[in-house]
């Protein structure tokens, strides 16, 4: 029996044991590398169990986290939900690291197993290794030593200062979590290792600058006030990363709760490139199982039952209910990622008159080249904004709505036809921009030497206004941080005040 | 190289820390639904139930985010069907402008129907806690002992009712072996001879001899008294398994929900104390006002009857009904809740009579807790006071939800001193 043989039956055998795992995850390496040309991190496939899976999502995949009642919450919320069937677990979860972990559910099928590990083990493990959000925001080497690190510095605190006080703070910097990252500077990468150096060497320098005679200097007398002090600007720069701004100015946080708040930044950040890029992810992803498992198929690895059942999932994956079926819950990222990709591979192979003209970059190219091009340097509103097709749009009937709050009807914006495309284009492309979900808020004033009063501006757009009573809770959480007044007014395109929330 | 690894053997208590970090964070919301709970569910629920739900809610995270209902919003929708550019499509009433955008799979919609679902351990921590309970301390009651026979091997003498067949047969089967053996040894000893000798007197000894070995070997006794094995049994202390719980309410129209209410609490606490005790618990219910009634728990708590208030038909209802359904092996308990009322002097006195002569001296322990406010002394408490001994029958007043707890730990504190000294 030649190996192929072997595997054949063993993949086509609907129960898996480890010799299944590691034949299906050689064959699917070595497919991925060659056919795929995939640059991956190394893999470390998890089988666990839905208790596990359900743990696993709580953490939002990491192996460990700092302890946090919200994590308990997401828990018993999932358990919920799934133990009452309103909600399914995924088949895999996979996390941003090197090496690339996924969890695999237990009760996949063999062909389940194959779909995952072509799906998550090449298709999200390149894009995590190859993406630029990922390469320049988190650093998949460290993170899960970070996050150890994390976890033992929170218990530390924990058993220095109370539960209570470490739960303040977390809830607090939780509630900036979507305001603790520089869109715009990449930030320096630092391991765990480094990390914990760094914090060494702050305690060291403040011992040794540390010196009896300071207490005896008499407390400051009044010092006339330079009058440069008066126009002196802080921040020169509004600063939209509020938890940074915090963390580095606060006037009076003790430099465990600095820290904590630098942990919560951290993970934020950690985060950030997989909220910009869902669609494109979740797009590769389907785009790379596809390409694998047909392949398998062609070079005689399965039979056509196990495609049968490939086709039935992967279909399943792509569903995507029209706007007014009553499992409609938005565009489906999956869906939306893969058809855009298909299609790049569609134009570079066979193109229409259309595609000349709307991508005259794409005709002719070899279609894997641009593919990894894309799924290298883009993010999901730049790569919607260049690459979603007329073809696309029409496939899928998209349409946009315009629903303005001063109007008791909505408005057909657009749809696909001629005059449309653009129009969708450009409306879908603004729908995963950052700005639609996160408020744009940042820090303008620092009222110094007078009441430190800390000053927060919110720019309008698109006439959306802050939720009063939530703006009002979190408000009240950087109130505690800053330890001083904080004001939050809402600014129109105009520059003028609409509204104003303020904490003494 | 990939690694494979089955975590499926590892710990599955990964989220307990957080679990329990969050239960603290709503424990005030379940405190606060416990008495909902103890209201709605039945006694024997509290119990065997295994978990419990209890809605929270107000766990927001808070953070800036838009005003759904403000702004120009454009939104990007597929399966575009009868749309065409400019079209106006009135906006449903309530709709929260996004429309279908709030799908199944949000989670904001169930967060509202957020339960949690506690253990029975949790459950009761919390239950205790509310009433300021310290640990449940079960060493305060007494176990009732009975004895049970148990096997415990063979005896070789006993009843023949006991005997033990198939250890006696091999008993049998053994010593018919070894008998054999001997004699057959004795028989080729003996051949051996008869084939060496000539001399004719000796040869017909030696085969008179061999015959009757010969015999002997044959008529082997199948059966003989050493064989014999009977079963043997061991009288083992067990302690009882079944007790039976009485609660007599009185339900005459003075006794109000909240008198039920204090009742009912009374009644779940006894009973789960009890559950702690003894495998298996049953409850009687009888209720009354100027006759008794047996009932379920449905109605003991929730039908109203008004009318006056006679208490001793209630015990003998409940004397009747230990004497048929509950012999000396179950271990009795009684409870009666009633605020005092009662029609006549002479009822008072009968109950009084009822319990000491024919109540008492068949059951474990009972209870009596009067739910009024103390302000004067009813007459059926002046007669139970009189023949309470703490030992096997105690009189309390409770009035406030909080005081139950002290009082049922003061019942039962009395009672397992008194024990020890």
């Amino acid at each position: 029996m030649t190996d192929k043989e072997r595997y054949k039956a063993m993949f086509c055998n609907p129960n898996w044991d480890y010799q299944t795992l590691e034949a299906a995850d050689k064959v699917i390496s070595r497919i991925g590398e060659e056919y795929l040309k995939l640059k991956t991190y190394p893999n470390q496939i998890e089988i666990v169990t839905s208790e596990q899976m359900l743990d696993a999502y709580a953490l939002t995949g990491l192996p460990t986290s700092y302890p946090h009642w919200k994590f308990g919450k997401d828990f018993v919320l999932n358990q919920n939900n799934y133990t009452k069937g309103r909600m399914g677990l995924s088949y895999e979860l996979v996390i941003n690291s090197n090496p690339c972990i996924s969890y695999n559910m237990e009760n996949n099928s063999t062909c389940m197993m194959l779909l995952v590990i072509a799906h998550a083990c090449q298709g999200h493990n390149a894009f995590f290794a190859n993406n630029y959000m990922f390469l320049d925001w988190t650093s998949a080497d460290s993170i899960v030593d970070y996050m150890a690190f994390a976890r033992e510095f929170i218990l530390k605190c924990e058993e220095e200062y109370g539960e209570e006080e470490v739960e303040r703070v977390l809830d607090a910097a939780h509630a900036l979590m979507h305001h603790g990252i520089d869109k715009y500077k990449k930030p320096s990468k630092i391991s765990a290792k480094e990390e914990n150096e760094r914090l060494k060497k702050l305690t060291h320098v403040k011992r040794e600058n540390y010196n009896e005679i300071w207490k005896t200097l008499p407390t400051a007398t009044a010092l006339p006030e330079s009058p440069a002090s008066e126009e002196y600007k802080f921040p020169l720069e509004p600063e939209e990363n509020i938890l940074y701004f915090i963390e580095k100015h606060a006037p009076l946080l003790p430099d465990w709760k600095r820290e904590i708040i630098r942990i919560v930044r951290k993970v934020s950040q950690y985060f950030y490139p997989q909220g910009a890029t869902k669609v494109m992810n979740e797009g590769f992803a389907t785009f790379t199982h596809y390409h694998i498992i047909n392949k398998l198929f062609d070079e005689g690895y399965v039979n056509d039952g196990f495609m049968l059942e490939f086709l039935k999932s992967h279909s399943g994956v792509l569903y995507q209910p029209e706007y007014n079926s009553k499992f409609y819950s938005g565009l489906n990222p999956y869906t939306l990622g893969f058809n855009i990709f298909m299609d790049i591979k569609r134009i570079c192979q066979e193109p229409t008159e259309e595609d000349k003209q709307w991508f005259p970059d794409l005709i002719g190219k070899d279609w894997l080249q641009q593919v990894h091009y894309v799924m290298e340097n883009f993010r999901d509103d730049s790569f919607i904004l260049q690459y979603l097709s007329p073809k696309v749009i029409r496939d899928m009937k998209l349409f946009t709505i315009v629903d303005n709050e001063l109007e008791d009807e909505y408005e057909i914006g657009a749809i696909h036809n001629e005059r449309g495309y653009r129009k969708v284009r450009e409306q879908l492309s603004n729908q995963y921009e950052r700005s639609q979900l996160v408020p744009n808020i940042q820090v303008t004033k620092v009222e110094l030497h007078k009441t430190s009063k800390l000053y927060l501006t919110h720019y309008i757009q698109k006439d959306r206004r802050l939720e009063a009573a939530s703006a009002k809770d979190t408000l009240e959480h950087i109130r505690y941080l800053w330890g001083f007044p904080v004001e939050l007014q809402s600014k129109n395109k105009l520059g003028i005040n609409e509204s104003t929330y303020e904490m003494k | 190289m990939s690694h494979i690894i089955d975590r499926r053997k590892n710990d599955k208590g990964k989220s307990t820390g957080n679990r329990q970090k969050f239960l603290k964070r709503v424990e005030n919301q379940i405190k606060r639904a416990i008495p909902d709970i103890i209201g709605k569910e039945s006694i024997k629920d509290s119990k065997s139930g295994g978990s419990v739900k209890v809605p929270v809610r107000g766990l927001d995270e808070p953070h800036f985010r838009h005003d759904p209902k403000t702004g120009k919003k454009q939104i990007v929708k597929p399966g575009n069907d009868r749309f065409n550019e400019g079209d106006r499509v009135p906006k449903p009433k309530e709709g929260g402008g996004s429309g279908g955008r709030k799908g199944s799979n949000d989670p904001a919609v169930t967060e509202d129907e957020f339960t949690v679902v506690l253990s029975r351990e949790e459950f009761l921590k919390y239950f205790f806690d509310d009433l300021a309970l310290p640990n449940m301390v079960k060493k305060l009651m007494d176990s009732t002992e009975s004895y049970l026979m148990r096997r415990a091997g063979y005896t070789r003498d006993s009843v023949p009712s006991r005997l033990n067949i198939k250890s006696s047969y091999q008993q049998s089967l053994g010593r018919q072996l070894a008998l054999k053996g001997v004699f057959d040894k004795k028989l080729q000893l003996l051949e051996g001879k008869l084939a060496g000798t000539r001399k004719k007197a000796e040869k017909e000894a030696l085969q008179l001899e061999i015959e009757k070995v010969r015999r002997q070997a044959n008529t082997i006794p199948f059966f003989e008294d050493i064989d014999l094995r009977y079963n043997n049994f061991e009288r083992v202390p067990v302690p009882v398994t079944s007790a039976v719980m009485f609660c007599i309410m009185d339900v005459s129209a003075s006794m109000g929900q909240h008198e039920k209410d204090i009742a009912k609490r009374f009644f779940t606490l006894l009973y789960i104390f009890l559950t702690r005790q003894y495998k298996n618990v049953e409850l009687v219910f009888i209720r009354h006002h100027t006759e008794a009634k047996e009932v379920d728990e449905e109605e003991f708590f929730n039908s109203r009857e008004s009318g006056g208030t006679v208490v001793a038909p209630s015990l003998k209802l409940m004397d009747k009904i230990m004497r048929e359904r509950y012999d000396d092996s179950w271990n009795i308990y009684c409870c009666q809740a009633s605020d005092g009322d009662v029609w006549s002097k002479q009822d008072a006195l009968e109950c009084k009579s009822l319990v000491l002569e024919t109540i008492l001296p068949n059951i474990q322990y009972m209870a009596y807790i009067e739910i009024n406010d103390k302000s004067r002394e009813s007459d059926l408490w002046k007669a139970y006071n009189r023949i309470s001994n703490d030992e096997d029958f105690s009189t309390r007043h409770v009035y406030e939800p909080y005081e139950i707890w002290p009082v049922f730990q003061g019942l039962f504190r009395k009672r397992g001193e008194a024990a020890a000294a």
